[in-house]
């Protein structure tokens, strides 16, 4: 816990210890640690004096806040109407097929989590997905698998 | 070029050589000149909203305060709108200089870029140049900063009050208006919030004078406008044009020759049909952050629909009953009729049930569903039940 | 000088003040607005959208319990746009609401089912079953509260009151859009979590999301049950609430009628939760004493001052959670339903020649907090559990109810003896600031052997709704004994609502105020706010039930706790003397650290 409570007092640090540094918190513990535990949120609860259902209710209501256990590397599918129409869906079995997982699941070497978003702003390079923070465009099946294959070397 | 489409290059034109030079010359011009300037000009929001910025700007003025706040909304949640993004990377310098103007104008000392978390790819590169105008802004002796606020995937934070809650540390939920954040805004004080693309035409007016920018565009809606094209085109992409164009002109530049729909204003805009191209003009009423999305003959609509119900649905914070069970029951209602368990005329009370949404819903999300849904199910009825 | 503002309702001209919402402007006219996410209690939401109401001029329909007025206004609370507004969005909340009301415990005191009344009775086309491809847990794991989310239409009402009333804030709303449900955090039950047991969220849940843990079937089989002999005690605040579920309005105290009431239900014995308010205050009066003399004339600086009653379980579980550090300075002395409880399967027992096992033990409560306060594992010094179940005000009135007893026209009747007799001190625990006053009463004059120094024994600085009250009483002339206490100016204050109780002990914490005793009740307006009174609450039906307390109070014959002769008779024959070795092991107890988050 205590490379949570480093991660958490870096904030207050840098923001002051109020109600406003919370988003900024939660964000820098998923930036590092993939996703929000219980005893992650406690902490901020902690150490910033709020409630932890106060927590936990605003973390739960950003998608990118995860609360559930996530990978080391997030892959988030675009499946709004431009990437639909270009063809997510074949990016999708072929992701699955890939991480023999199918969306919404973890790979159990914990690598990987496929997950479903909703627009990116990426609509003119349709169809797009986001691994963590960068952005992949123009997706085939082919270049989708690539990718991960890359990653897989990191 | 089809006749009412006219393209013009002002918001993506490249930088002058001295950058910020427009904001050291506002800077030592008279205040309400800028206000009046902007509001001859006829300038309205470019988010969504269409709220006149002019007048906005002239609230934020003139409401007291020891502290003001300018908020520059870079949410871009809109499915089919990317050109917030595309500012953001080749002009941020336009979008900060319209956040300094407007700084100066209604004295706020402090600025945030809220950005939605799905651009934090381009966090560094902003940041290097958030610290230019930073340091620019000093030299000239503008008491203002920017800062960015990285938001965490929620659509609804586009809306400026659920914005202002996210950066309070809350659920984006929209707050109750009034009042408006010009009175009542981020930690409650007066705050400006303008969507990226505003400000950087805000920029342009100052620059080139109300008369001028005035000239283009239609009575109603001056200026430009970036438009976000992306579906069924062979030519996907931001493209600056005046306002005042024809559906028709549009679908003939950038459809694909077999264009049977076309989704003006994003997924909480209007669906217009093929017979309705000639008649309908973008730019009167209210546009909706300009995405606009082609369709073709081989394309489902009940099936476009439904991909925008499942956003809504997922999308809406919640807290309103009209749009949290609304867009639930909508979803639910055409695959109902889709599937027989309900008989077409249900249609007919699902449209009453959007248009209930529209009068009674909490914010601009609730109240945009029945845009969309009205417009395909009436347009397009037997593929809702076929 | 406010501007005023002119404006139109329903044609009707109004002028009200800058700042009114149009809801309250139609209040001024007699103009109803049905709501449900407003309650007086509570800060503005606006969310449920019932309150809709047309303006002339705007498509929109503003809400108008959030919207305030502007001159020229002109507003149609009744037009037929409205009406279809209001009819959707009541359909809207029934499909996500488990509708089975003859299943439902709020049947007959439901706001969604008195809107569904109202609005929709013609209906026979309603929207599509939200629920059926959701899957609900009922969350029946507290002694005290039962969540069931199937019934929820997320008014946020529930956390408004945790955060705002309460400052504790165990729940929220999580997720959003159609996944958005109140809960706690992680999703664990309330009996895990910081919850404290007030249910004031029930007292404001406008539908039967969430009720109290019912009891009812164990107490009639108790009853029935011819081998055991079923006690029941009932609280101060019950006899002057417990009138509003049967047929009176607020403020009617029924005193004699409910003890009629409870012998016709088939109790062996009715006695008085009074009897104990009255001996927690020989008891605790005696530590305060006893603590203070440990201060000023031993100059033992361990001694934990200010001293805190101990009759709220509401507050001693916030104590436990948030303020730890502060459990010494809790008076050890139990509440009066805890003190009642063993004192009934012993002293009671012996004195009737009943074996203790086959003493039931139910108290009548206006509270919930009560329920997981029985429940304490230290509450068990009798050698049995002591309290063995609690019913909430509502639930006596439903009991009533059940046995067709006609309550209205009921004779009073007088408690039992040995445990029945009561005073006025006792009866004014109901309210905030009376255990206060009723410790005064009588800690004055053992001190000083004079009564106290207020009109008619009515210490008005301690009473009324204010969140924070202080108070002080100078001690002089005192007897040899007390002398010590010459010259001292007690300082005591009195916090209702637990965010109130958390600002004075932060006050402590941060040495900014100097007290030498605390009142603190959990719920707002004291015990006849509490989480098991009548449904709904409101300043003013807590404002009329306050009035009905200080009424009874006044019309006891003995008003001070002292001179209550069975007070007198249970020290004579049994414990002795205040602080003595039977009232440590059955009359005190201690506190444990919970989490704080």
């Amino acid at each position: 816990m205590s490379d949570v409570t480093e991660i958490i007092e870096k904030q207050i640090d840098k923001y002051g210890k109020k109600r406003e540094t919370l988003i900024p918190v939660l964000q820098s513990i998923v930036e590092k640690k993939h996703y929000l535990t219980e005893e992650s949120m406690l902490e901020v609860a902690k150490n910033l004096e709020i409630s932890a259902a106060e927590v936990y209710g605003t973390a739960s209501f950003y998608s990118f806040l995860d609360i559930e256990e996530r990978g080391e590397y997030v892959i988030r599918i675009c499946k709004s109407i431009t990437c639909d129409m270009k063809g997510k869906n074949e990016i999708i079995k072929a992701l699955e097929n890939k991480l023999k997982i199918k969306c919404g699941e973890t790979t159990t070497d914990k690598k990987f989590s496929l997950l479903l978003t909703n627009c990116i702003g990426w609509c003119d390079k349709s169809p797009a997905m986001l691994i963590n923070d960068e952005v992949y465009t123009e997706l085939t099946p082919q270049t989708a698998v690539k990718i991960i294959q890359d990653y897989y070397k990191k | 070029m089809a006749k009412s489409l006219r393209k013009i290059d002002i918001i993506f034109a490249p930088y002058s050589r001295c950058p910020y030079k427009v904001l050291e010359n506002c800077c030592k011009k008279n205040k309400k000149d800028i206000i009046q300037n902007l509001i001859d000009s006829g300038l309205r929001g470019r988010g969504g909203a269409g709220f006149p910025t002019g007048l906005k700007w002239k609230f934020g003025a003139e409401t007291e305060g020891d502290v003001k706040y300018i908020i520059c909304n870079a949410d871009e949640g809109e499915p089919g709108t990317f050109k917030d993004r595309k500012i953001l990377c080749e002009v941020p310098r336009k979008v900060f200089s319209g956040m300094g103007i407007c700084a100066h104008v209604i004295g706020a000392t402090k600025g945030f870029v809220y950005l939605r978390g799905e651009y934090k790819y381009m966090v560094t590169a902003l940041e290097k140049e958030i610290k230019m105008f930073n340091n620019r802004a000093q030299e000239m002796g503008l008491d203002f900063n920017i800062e960015i606020f990285l938001g965490s995937g929620a659509y609804v934070c586009g809306e400026e009050t659920a914005l202002i809650e996210s950066m309070e540390g809350k659920r984006g939920e929209p707050r109750n208006k009034p009042p408006f954040p010009v009175q009542n805004g981020y930690l409650g004080k007066p705050t400006i919030v303008n969507n990226v693309e505003t400000f950087v035409s805000s920029m342009m007016v100052c620059k080139m004078g109300a008369k001028e920018y005035s000239k283009l565009g239609t009575q109603d809606q001056h200026g430009s406008k970036l438009f976000s094209i992306s579906g069924d085109t062979p030519n996907p992409g931001v493209h600056e044009l005046e306002l005042g164009l024809n559906v028709a002109d549009f679908v003939e530049e950038f459809g694909d020759g077999d264009t049977k729909a076309v989704q003006v204003g994003g997924v909480a805009g209007f669906c217009i049909p093929r017979k309705k191209f000639v008649e309908t003009i973008v730019g009167q009423g209210p546009t909706t952050g300009g995405a606009t999305m082609l369709f073709n003959s081989s394309r489902s609509m009940y099936h476009v629909l439904q991909n925008y119900l499942e956003f809504f649905v997922e999308e809406s914070c919640g807290q309103c009953t009209p749009c949290r069970t609304g867009t639930q029951q909508l979803l639910k209602g055409i695959k109902a009729v889709k599937n027989g368990d309900k008989p077409p005329a249900y249609l007919e009370e699902l449209i009453k049930l959007s248009e209930t949404m529209k009068i009674s819903s909490k914010c601009g999300l609730g109240q945009s569903v029945a845009n969309s849904f009205a417009s395909i199910v009436e347009n397009f009825k037997e593929e809702m039940i076929y | 000088m406010t501007n005023m503002i002119n404006l139109k309702i329903n044609n009707i001209p109004v002028t009200v003040e800058q700042d009114t919402t149009i809801f309250q402007a139609a209040k001024k006219l007699n103009i109803r607005i049905p709501t449900l996410c407003y309650h007086e209690d509570l800060c503005v939401a606006g969310n449920c959208r019932v309150c809709v109401v047309e303006q002339i001029g705007n498509k929109n329909l503003p809400a108008s319990c959030c919207t305030p007025v502007t001159q020229g206004m002109e507003i149609l609370t009744n037009s037929r746009k409205v009406r279809n507004a209001r009819k959707t969005i009541i359909k809207l909340l029934l499909s996500e609401h488990d509708a089975d009301c003859t299943k439902c415990y709020k049947n007959g005191n439901c706001e969604l089912q008195d809107l569904a009344k109202e609005y929709c009775p013609e209906e026979t086309e309603f929207y599509i079953d939200l629920l059926k491809d959701k899957v609900f847990t009922i969350d029946m794991a507290s002694p005290s509260i039962i969540k069931d989310d199937s019934k929820c239409i997320k008014c946020q009402r529930c956390v408004r009151t945790c955060a705002e009333i309460q400052g504790v804030s165990a729940l929220t709303a999580a997720f959003k859009g159609a996944d958005i449900k109140i809960s706690t955090f992680f999703e664990k039950p309330i009996s895990e979590v910081v919850c404290t047991n007030c249910g004031q969220c029930i007292n404001r849940c406008p539908t039967g999301a969430l009720v109290e843990k019912r009891y009812i079937n164990e107490v009639w089989n108790a009853i029935d049950d011819t081998t055991k002999h079923v006690v029941v005690q009932t609280a101060p605040a019950t006899r002057i609430a417990l009138g509003e579920e049967l047929g009176y309005e607020p403020g009617q105290r029924v005193t004699g009628k409910m003890v009629t009431a409870l012998k016709q239900l088939g109790f062996d014995s009715v006695l008085d939760t009074d009897f104990t308010a009255d001996l927690t205050i020989m008891e605790e009066g005696t530590e305060l004493l006893t603590r203070l003399k440990r201060a000023l004339v031993d100059k033992d600086t361990t001694v934990a001052l200010p001293m805190t009653t101990s009759c709220s379980p509401g507050w001693i579980k916030f104590c436990e959670h948030a303020f730890p550090e502060f459990l010494p300075n809790i008076s050890t002395c139990k509440s009066p339903q805890q003190m009642f409880g063993p004192l009934s399967k012993t002293y009671y027992a012996e004195k009737k020649n009943i074996d203790p096992k086959d003493v039931v033990c139910v108290s009548i409560m206006p509270c919930t907090a009560k329920k997981f306060e029985s429940d304490r594992p230290e509450m068990t010094d009798s050698g049995y559990k002591d309290v063995d179940y609690v019913l909430t005000t509502r639930e006596l009135a439903l009991m009533i109810k059940q046995a067709g007893i006609d309550f209205l026209k009921l004779e009073d009747s007088k408690y039992d003896p040995l445990m029945g007799a009561s005073t006025g001190a006792a009866a004014i625990f109901g309210a905030t600031g009376g255990v206060m006053e009723a410790a005064l009463r009588t800690a004055y004059e053992i001190a000083t052997g004079r009564e106290v120094p207020f009109k008619n024994l009515n210490i008005m600085p301690v009473r009324g709704m204010d969140g924070v009250k202080e108070a002080k009483v100078l001690f002089e002339d005192c007897l040899p004994d007390w002398s010590f206490l010459n010259g001292v100016e007690l300082s005591v204050v009195i916090a209702h609502g637990l965010a109130n109780a958390r600002q004075v002990l932060q006050s402590v914490k941060d040495g900014k105020a100097n007290y030498h005793f605390i009142e603190i009740m959990a719920c707002p307006g004291g015990c006849l706010g509490g989480g098991g009174q009548p449904i709904p609450t409101s300043p003013e039906i807590r404002q009329k039930r306050t009035q009905a307390t200080y009424e009874e109070d006044m019309n006891m014959p003995i008003r001070k706790s002292h001179n209550n002769p069975e007070i007198k008779q249970i020290y004579e024959d049994y414990l002795e003397k205040p602080l003595g070795h039977k009232s440590h092991h059955l009359l005190h107890t201690k506190y444990s650290k919970r989490e704080k988050y």
